[in-house]
């Protein structure tokens, strides 16, 4: 067994530790930080892997959410199958965004996803009598069975939330030390040297953005389910700004870094949310320092100073 | 003579109304050490970019192996045998050295990562890196960058190598080792070198074509091409010193 | 009222929104002309210019004439002054990259939108306008004895609105005059072609992009104050400024001035008559979609001509 996946499988079981360790407040956090993560990991692939630099991957994460939550809500689907329809429509969605929105490339590219990604927010909006909205839904407690187990129970979410986690986690580890990973950074660091050795570019970029969208559709499903409401705001362009703040925060480009960066960004916002309301402002702040004097995070730091093969 | 490894007729390519290339036929046998010489803005990297599918012709075809490859993108010609050197050194600079020859040789041999490891290691002793392996590509100096780009080709196993001025700002030590290699591998592959070099040309090339204004000026032999007298006038200059 | 009529005031609405658009779109025109970079902050430059006249507007004694002219002076070179200052500290910082400053400007966008809510507070504020006469507008009929001329009920503007309109099409001239025809426009052009070169001839070329992107942030500032009297100040109202003009700036060609004025004058009115038709949500979806699909297709916007 290599020494990143001895680590990796540590920081797994550290996490599940953390489901009897953990106090109620924490224990409760700690599993919307791993789901949130789940969908962090998600744009990493796109952003931190490939240097596909999307402002809106809300889109993705909206599509499984929705996917999910409509499937419930308007055919009465059971946790699985609404679940896979989530997984389905973040995988559908991301194709079709990747085939138009791939034709593009750098500052294109962040705004043609952006605009779609607002696209699909306003007709969340627009569909308003099946979506409900701004207001949003909630998926009832009787709807959160899956495998006869209840979701709605602190433990079993929790237990849910990590497996769910551990699976995108290790996923992530083996796709980044496969060859197509490779060529995934190959496109990141010079794209037309990858090109000029024979890999299609093009086909490249858009499985790793489907892989992508896809994982972030899972998060977002998986957060609808585990937590019991869909809502607009998870598509707006706030969500679209997160996970490149926990990416950057963690350091992009490591399997690590989403955890690390949303964890961070979480209680951060946890914390300045007791005191102002503004909380927003914390983001703005550690965004501009990032670009300043951090651009590869906290586990671009731990590589460049510590260990030069952390995947 | 054998059939050609690869042939152009009539490619041409104008930016803005202007002809870079004009009208090019032009034949590679297999295994010929071919220098494609002219003076500057004689259209040498506009037509090698048309060959490797940089750029699209603006008319004309391209045949590699037998095959019509003109509408096909340039991965597509790198995967059926083709190499290409960037006469600016393009490199994955952030990468190590072993991870970017090990790309080269990924996209022929997959995911059996013993065979990528010793094609790599063959590649890089090669052109004498075998001992920075584990380095940034940026750590190299300009040199060795443009050897790792000469290692990649390499690991590429490929049947037509074109090395865009391959030996621009090498030392002349570094020269002299890049013709050793160049003379080994012409046993294997067939190369196509744009050079300026004269030296180097007159020394590697079995044969020399040279571009005037986007057309071909003249074709022949080192000898040949040196006694030329249009050659003379349009590329050697009034005096040819620098020759 | 009958549908001509309706259609004019339609028009009319659409034409004051077209001539603010103008001016916020090519503060981000400007921008990215000269610098390269997309400034994600535009919206919020936009909002504090409201914001600001909603300020003097409380503490400048006088009448409302008054504090709307001290607004109108202070709050663009108040922005401005800000936006240059951001460029020093920042931009300048991370060498104008064109994906890190996104991502900077994003951070800065929170940033001032949190402090707005912090310090102005999270209400919708009115500030009077100047002046607000109601002009009635006439309409042609065929009637009875042949062509008539009469003012039906409802067809009216105001005063102030003819004002934005004219103060728009003033600033926005001015622009173009000190782009084309004077030495400070010379030094910008110069440095759009080529930072380095005109590094090498002496040109400071960090100087300019301070004041470019102070100038960008001054203009839409301005036109935040002179839609306030018209449509309050409130902390989030850069969101959609922004995206409008990111959607003007793009239909109308990255960078290009003329472009963009034709492109808000499109936008603008389409906008005012699309969502007096049609429901605000759906026409913008409709707008969001067709800006990716030009960018997609027609990258160098609908008006610009083809670069190779």
């Amino acid at each position: 067994m290599s020494r990143a996946l001895i680590l990796h499988l540590g920081l797994l079981a550290v996490l599940l530790a953390g489901n009897v360790l953990l106090p109620a407040y924490h224990h409760g956090n700690m599993a919307r930080i791993m789901v949130l993560a789940v969908y962090a990991m998600g744009y990493n692939i796109a952003f931190g892997y490939t240097g596909l630099l999307s402002l809106g991957h809300a889109m993705f994460f909206a599509a499984g959410m929705y996917g999910m939550g409509l499937a419930i809500r308007l055919a009465d689907a059971g946790a699985l199958p609404a679940m896979l329809t989530g997984l389905a429509a973040g995988a559908g969605l991301s194709l079709v965004v990747g085939l138009l929105a791939l034709r593009t490339a750098g500052v294109s590219f962040m705004i043609v996803t952006l605009m779609f990604s607002q696209a699909c927010y306003l007709a969340i909006l627009y569909f308003g009598e099946w979506t409900r909205g701004d207001e949003g839904f909630v998926i009832q407690a009787v709807d959160r069975t899956l495998f006869g187990i209840d979701l709605s129970d602190p433990g079993n979410r929790y237990i849910a939330a990590w497996l769910l986690f551990s699976a995108v986690l290790l996923l992530t580890l083996r796709l980044v030390r496969r060859p197509a990973g490779r060529v995934f950074v190959a496109i990141r660091e010079n794209e037309e040297r990858a090109r000029l050795l024979g890999y299609d570019t093009f086909r490249a970029k858009l499985s790793a953005l489907v892989i992508s969208g896809t994982i972030s559709a899972a998060g977002g499903a998986a957060y609808g389910l585990l937590f019991g409401y869909a809502g607009a705001s998870f598509a707006g362009v706030q969500y679209s700004i997160f996970p490149l703040l926990w990416v950057l925060l963690g350091g992009a480009g490591t399997v690590v870094g989403p955890l690390l960066g949303t964890l961070f960004m979480f209680y951060l916002i946890d914390l300045s949310s007791g005191f102002t309301e503004a909380y927003m402002l914390i983001a703005g702040l550690v965004l501009i320092g990032l670009t300043l004097f951090a651009p590869q995070g906290i586990a671009g730091e731990l590589r460049r100073r510590l260990w030069k093969g952390l995947p | 003579m054998s059939a050609p490894i690869l042939s152009t007729r009539g490619l041409s390519r104008a930016f803005h109304g202007l002809q870079a290339v004009s009208n090019v036929d032009f034949d590679l046998p297999p295994n010929e050490v071919r220098a494609l010489i002219g003076p500057n803005g004689a259209g040498k990297t506009t037509f090698v970019s048309m060959l490797i599918g940089r750029i699209p012709p603006t008319g004309g075809r391209i045949a590699f192996d037998g095959a019509d490859v003109t509408d096909l993108p340039a991965h597509a010609r790198v995967a059926r045998g083709m190499a290409y050197t960037f006469q600016i050194t393009s490199v994955f600079s952030r990468l190590s050295v072993h991870e970017n020859v090990a790309l080269a040789a990924r996209r022929r041999l997959g995911g059996d990562a013993a065979a990528v490891d010793g094609a790599v290691t063959q590649a890089l002793a090669r052109v004498g890196l075998g001992d920075r392996a584990d380095d940034a590509a940026e750590d190299l100096s300009y040199g060795h960058q443009r050897l790792l780009e000469i290692a990649m080709g390499l690991a590429q196993k490929p049947r037509l190598m074109i090395l865009d001025e391959p030996t621009q700002g090498l030392a002349e030590s570094e020269i002299a080792a890049f013709k050793v290699l160049i003379r080994e591998l012409a046993a294997e592959t067939t190369i196509l070198l744009i050079e300026h070099n004269m030296a180097v040309v007159m020394e590697l090339a079995d044969r020399i074509t040279v571009l005037n204004f986007g057309e071909v000026l003249a074709e022949g032999t080192p000898a040949e091409i040196h006694a030329n007298a249009d050659v003379q006038a349009a590329y050697l200059g009034t005096g040819g010193a620098d020759a | 009222m009958d549908f001509g009529p309706y259609l004019m005031l339609a028009m009319l609405e659409g034409a004051v929104m077209a001539a603010v658009l103008a001016l916020t779109a090519s503060g981000l025109s400007l921008v990215f002309g000269v610098m390269r970079v997309v400034n994600v902050a535009h919206g919020e430059f936009y909002m504090l210019g409201a914001v600001v006249a909603w300020f003097v507007a409380q503490h400048v004694g006088g009448g409302p004439a008054i504090g709307f002219v001290a607004a109108l002076i202070l709050a663009p070179l108040l922005v401005g002054g800000l936006a240059a200052l951001a460029d020093m500290t920042i931009l300048k910082r991370i060498d104008y990259d064109p994906e890190r400053t996104i991502v900077a400007t994003i951070g800065l966008l929170y940033v001032i939108q949190q402090v707005a809510l912090m310090t102005y507070g999270p209400n919708a504020q009115p500030v009077e306008p100047p002046f607000n006469q109601r002009i009635a507008l006439p309409w042609l009929e065929w009637g009875d004895g042949g062509l008539a001329i009469y003012f039906p009920w409802g067809l009216s503007t105001t005063s102030y609105k003819l004002f934005v309109i004219i103060a728009a099409v003033a600033v926005i001239l001015a622009v173009w005059l000190l782009m084309s025809r004077s030495k400070a426009g010379l030094i910008m052009r110069a440095t759009q072609l080529d930072g380095e070169m005109a590094t090498a001839f002496g040109i400071p070329v960090e100087r300019v992009y301070a004041a470019v992107f102070g100038i960008g942030a001054g203009l839409a500032a301005l036109a935040g104050v002179l839609i306030v009297p018209i449509q309050q100040a409130h902390y989030l109202m850069g969101g959609d400024a922004l995206l409008l003009s990111f959607i003007v700036v793009i239909i109308g060609g990255l960078g290009s001035l003329p472009g963009t004025i034709v492109a808000a004058v499109l936008i603008g009115m389409s906008d005012g008559i699309i969502s007096v038709f049609f429901s605000p949500t759906l026409a913008k979806i409709i707008a969001t979609l067709l800006v990716a699909l030009v960018l997609v297709f027609r990258p160098q916007g609908l008006f610009g001509a083809r670069a190779r």
